[in-house]
Parts: structure tokens; sequence; C-alpha cells
């Protein structure tokens, strides 16, 4: 498990302070992105009329991906348990293959590059990778 | 044989032409040594890398930067066939330089953020995904000759 230190846990909070304003819009961009540059991921997503990475449920599930992400933010001392629930969701019901949490990751720290490109210093893009493998790695903990 | 539309053609020689070597090339290469901090495992001689602005700040780190960065001009030029291209820097990383390969793949993703960040909303996703497979290409075609 990536032990997030204190240092790593206040680089996360005050960089998502600043950008937490812009949740819905970086998480329509993941999404759109992640579905347009590793079209694998489409698979999940076959019961939708419109695939497209801009098209209306792209862009409402990246709002609600983000949401989780928000809420995660604020269990980062606790995210195994704070995340128990949607670990749950992942593993029996949606069973995401874990690789693509990563995929999902980089894609938030492209938006976040491309929207805070001042902000998202080398050290906050440390952080911000720590605290998005954490957490899908709690994601992944009711998987088997 | 990996095809490219004439489109992709065109974003990746366009993105370099434009590139600033000597500004992306050092953000690049430091962001990984500050992001992914086990890859400074080859640069031991390099001198003070003992914090990220130690880092940020070390010359040979910089210079270094710019001499990979310049290192993707053969594959721009040479886009059909970057395997062969690359046969003889790929045995350079692995029979001298002893580079694991995985580690290019986080050379490549820190790269693609340096240029995220350096181009804004104009690194669309349709950008995004030209940029990456041809990263991916390269990083393919430096891990061919290890064995």
């Amino acid at each position: 498990m990536t032990t997030l230190t204190a240092k790593d846990k206040d680089a996360v909070r005050a960089f998502w302070a600043k950008v937490s304003g812009k949740s819905e819009d970086i998480g329509k961009q993941s999404l759109a992105r992640m579905l347009a540059v590793y079209p694998q991921t489409k698979t999940y997503f076959s019961h939708w009329k419109d695939q497209s990475p801009d098209g209306a449920p792209a862009r409402k599930h990246g709002i609600t991906v983000m949401n989780g992400v928000a809420d995660a933010v604020s269990k980062i001392d606790n995210l195994t348990a704070g995340l128990l629930d949607l670990s749950e969701l992942h593993a029996f019901t949606l069973r995401v293959d874990p690789a693509n949490f990563k995929i999902l990751a980089h894609n938030m720290l492209v938006v976040m590059a491309i929207m805070f490109p001042i902000e998202f210093t080398p050290e906050v893009h440390v952080a911000m990778d720590k605290f998005l493998a954490s957490l899908a790695l709690a994601l992944a903990e009711k998987y088997r | 044989m990996v095809e490219w539309t004439e489109q992709e053609r065109t974003i990746i020689t366009s993105i370099f032409s434009s590139l600033d070597y000597e500004d992306i090339g050092p953000k690049a290469l430091s962001r990984c040594l500050i992001v992914y901090p086990w890859t400074q495992r080859y640069f031991g001689a390099f001198g003070n890398l003992y914090n990220a602005e130690a880092i940020k700040t070390n010359p040979n780190i910089a210079a270094h930067g710019v001499k990979v960065l310049h290192g993707l001009d053969r594959a721009v030029k040479n886009m059909d066939n970057i395997k062969a291209t690359y046969a003889e820097l790929s045995v350079l990383h692995s029979e001298k330089l002893h580079v694991d390969p995985d580690n290019f793949k986080l050379l490549s993703d820190c790269l693609t953020i340096v240029i995220a960040a350096k181009m804004g909303s104009g690194f669309t996703p349709e950008i995004q995904a030209t940029w990456q497979k041809f990263l991916a290409v390269v990083v393919s075609a430096l891990g061919r000759q290890y064995h």
C-alpha cells in the first residue's frame, strides 16, 4: 500500500483547494481523454447510446467520477475505510479491471497540467500521483 | 509495421517544429526524477539530486534533458521505420547504460505532461492520442534489442 506522508496529504489538500472549483471540468475532460486516447476503455460503456468522448453520457460520468475523487480527498486519512462502499461497487457490480484506474489517473494528471500549468509543479505532481495510486488501491480492495 | 495517417504525421512534425528543446527537455527529465525518484539510480554521477529544488537547478540534468529530447528527432524524421532507426540506441540503453525499459514509459508520461502544460487546451484529446501513440512506438523500439 502506498503510504501517503503528511507532506503528501498537505500537498494534495492544498492543490485540491485551488482546483476544486473546476472539478466538473477536470472530470469531464479526464474521461473524454481516457475514451479518446485509450479506446479499449469504451468497452465498459457499451450500454451508452452515445460513446463519444464529448457526448452527454461521458460528460455526466466524468462529473460523477470526479465527485468520487473529491470525496476521497476528504477521506485521505483512511482511504480504505472511506471508500469501502465504492470498492464493493467496483468489485462486484462494475468489475472494472484495476489497470484502468491507472489509465484514468494519468488522464486526470494531464488535465491538471493543462488547466493549472503553474500550480501543477513536479512536487504537486508526485503527491497527486501517489494519492491517485492509493485511491486506486483502496478501490481494488474488495476485488479478491 | 506502424501505420500513420497524414493527420498523425502532421501533428507530430508540427509539435516538434515548435518545440523549445532547452525548456521542455530539462523540465521533462527533472519531473521524471522527482515524480519517480528511483529513476535517479542512473544519474549517480550527475551531482546534487537530494531534493526537488536541487534536481530542478542541476545543470547536468538540464543538459541531459535536452540531449534526450533531441534523441526523438530521429524518430520524427523516420516515422515509418522507428524500430530500425533506434536499434543502435536500444543496444546502447541495454548493454551500456543498463536502463530498465519500464523507465522509458515513466519519462514518456512526464514528457506528455510537460507538453500538455505548455500547449494548454491546444493539446486536444486527438492530439494527445497521436502524441502518446508516437511515444509508445519510440518506447517499444528502445526496448526492442534487450535480451
